[in-house]
């Protein structure tokens, strides 16, 4: 990468004096006068003077932390050792293993899987479905989808779990209203007292509902953008070979936006995996351990009084290893696509 | 789309039948949330919920902006959602210009390591760190803090930040940094007449977006924040929410409060994205 930049200098040195050397433009605030066109090819510190910034925040405030949270989740940490009264023991491997023969552990695991699963397979068909509706409605109409979608998309995560939370209240919510008018037959009975967030797999439904809501506005802009980008002659030969529209968009829309869904997919998994602040809100804090998913068990040893180092970092080094085992695939695909190049 | 002329009259009311349910989907609990903020309680609590307010109301507003329950009143915590969000966004784009610029007008070693990295770092979740970074706060007496909150968010926007401004300076086009070189402006000059103006909206952009993330998170504040003259709007929110007897009405019109800023910063943003993607299919 470098070398065939290097190689490149010299041909273009002789019109373009500016973006090869940006070093010495990035004196802050200085008045940086007209310097002869002579420098060294080998070495500049520029770039690095100017990326240094980055590199240091983000060392010290995630590379760093990322560091410790190795470090505690390898050791028996308590608060006399935290405080570097007493060195910590090396444990090996013994947090993790206490971690995994937790039966709750996997609980919490099952939780996170099958949720983020569900969140992630309804955001892409509900997207997918308003993109191409999107892209086949006319001008007005298209606009006010649009722009209603927007309105969930812009809605902070905050927000939308209390007013999901409220919808699914008792008493004055909408849902456990309109379940109770339903027929008992087609619905069951008991809807208008029922406390939705008292039990997991309730307030998972919720909780799944209210993050595709949030989410399905961004697979559906980012799917129409790839749909204009599908030439219309294709969909033209497609009609008129008479085919449904189930079979064209396998054939077609499918394999040409293939990189568009890869990524939107790989995104949705890394986001839906990690959701924190919707849960906290429905279920009500920390309170509720049964409805605990990764994120939040994380959290919980974290902040719990007195924090749980060793067993805390073992925990969210798991989340942290399983995201990063999707952002693998995310950082193929976007390498491949030529985005790092 | 001219693919979408095509079809009878059947399809194109089933398709508009479609996109008005989608609208409806998208929009009603946004919706309910408004018209619950204007409710009374009785109207809020009745057995039959009503779609609009019968009886309008502002008491929940008052209320709200007269910071019922917590020690201060709603202009306080409004304040201090406002500073962190505008010193993280002032921070984080000087930061982040310098870095984008060099990543998208210079080639040097570790350029592919160091993108690379920006890709991973920003799929980290906070959640995970939150152990070690609530040590580390604590022995810098940065908890309970407004200027920790400030410090992590920094940190966990830049890279986002970083490879989105990414985008906007490489669209600059580099004859026109060129051009000004060669009638003799300086690099510095060059990058504060030439460059930086076409970036700006760019930077605009991404200022917004990390001004809305830093005005939405609750994790970190959450768990920095303790006493109430520190609390941000979200912080507000969960106090009231927390509390046994939960006022709807309130609640409701403090989370109206607090969405509408960003909404509205949200959507100049979305406009200025739309209008660069059909620029760029214009050139290309």
């Amino acid at each position: 990468m470098a070398n065939t930049a290097d190689t490149a200098n010299p041909a273009s040195m002789a019109n373009t004096g500016a973006p090869r050397a940006p070093g010495r433009a990035e004196r802050p605030g200085g008045p940086g006068g007209p310097r002869p066109a002579r420098r060294t090819v080998r070495f500049r510190p520029g770039p690095y003077l100017l990326i240094a910034p980055t590199v240091a925040t983000i060392a010290v405030l995630i590379l760093y932390p990322i560091g410790q949270l190795v470090w505690m989740s390898f050791h028996k940490i308590g608060t006399r050792e935290v405080r570097g009264l007493e060195p910590a023991e090396n444990v090996g491997f013994k947090n993790f293993s206490t971690v995994l023969e937790d039966d709750f552990f996997w609980k919490v695991l099952l939780n996170t899987v099958l949720s983020a699963a569900a969140m992630v397979v309804l955001t892409m068909i509900v997207g997918t479905l308003v993109g191409l509706l999107l892209n086949r409605l006319g001008r007005k109409m298209s606009l006010l989808v649009s722009s209603g979608a927007l309105l969930a998309w812009a809605t902070p995560a905050i927000s939308s779990a209390i007013v999901y939370k409220w919808l699914f209240t008792p008493g004055g919510g909408l849902v456990p209203w309109l379940l109770d008018l339903l027929p008992n037959w087609l619905v069951g009975g008991g809807w208008d007292d029922y406390n939705w967030f008292s039990e997991p797999l309730t307030t998972y439904v919720v909780l799944v509902l209210c993050v595709v809501w949030q989410s399905f506005p961004f697979i559906a802009v980012s799917v129409l953008a790839g749909l204009k980008s599908v030439p219309s002659e294709l969909y033209e030969a497609a009609r008129v070979d008479g085919s449904s529209a189930w079979t064209t968009f396998w054939q077609i829309t499918f394999p040409l936006l293939k990189p568009v869904f890869l990524v939107l997919t790989v995104l949705s998994i890394i986001w839906d995996f990690k959701v924190f602040t919707q849960l906290w809100f429905l279920s009500g804090g920390t309170a509720n351990r049964d409805s605990f998913n990764l994120a939040m068990y994380a959290y919980s040893e974290a902040v719990a009084f007195p924090a749980k180092y060793g067993l805390g970092g073992a925990i969210a080094l798991v989340l942290t290893a399983i995201l990063l085992v999707f952002t693998g695939f995310y950082v193929r695909v976007m390498v491949k696509q030529g985005e790092v190049a | 789309m001219s693919t979408s002329r095509t079809g009878g009259r059947g399809t194109r009311v089933a398709l508009n039948t479609a996109g008005i349910l989608v609208f409806l989907f998208a929009v009603f609990p946004v919706f309910w949330m408004v018209s619950s903020a204007f409710k009374t309680d009785e109207d809020i609590n009745s057995e039959t919920p009503l779609p609009v307010p019968v009886h309008w109301t502002l008491r929940h507003f008052k209320a709200v902006i007269n910071g019922q329950g917590l020690d201060y009143g709603l202009f306080h915590f409004f304040l201090n959602s406002l500073i962190v969000a505008v010193v993280t966004v002032a921070v984080g784009s000087v930061v982040s210009v310098l870095a984008a610029y060099a990543v998208a007008r210079t080639r040097f070693r570790g350029r592919v390591a160091f993108l690379l990295m920006l890709i991973i770092v920003q799929m980290v979740p906070l959640e995970a760190l939150m152990l070690p970074l609530m040590l580390n706060a604590q022995r810098l007496h940065l908890l309970n803090s407004l200027g920790g909150v400030i410090i992590v968010y920094v940190g966990s926007t830049l890279a986002f930040s970083v490879l989105m401004l990414r985008g906007f300076v490489a669209a600059v086009p580099k004859d026109l940094e060129d051009a000004a070189s060669i009638d003799g402006a300086s690099r510095a000059t060059t990058f504060w007449r030439i460059t930086f103006p076409l970036v700006a909206p760019g930077l605009v952009a991404t200022s917004i977006f990390s001004f809305v993330n830093a005005w939405n998170e609750f994790v970190i504040a959450f768990a920095f924040l303790k006493d109430q003259d520190k609390y941000m709007l979200p912080l507000t929110l969960s106090y009231s929410f927390g509390r046994t007897q939960v006022e709807w009405g309130s609640i409701m019109a403090s989370s109206t409060l607090f969405t509408i800023p960003v909404m509205v910063f949200f959507l100049i943003v979305q406009r200025r994205m739309v209008s660069g993607l059909v620029a760029g299919a214009v050139k290309g």
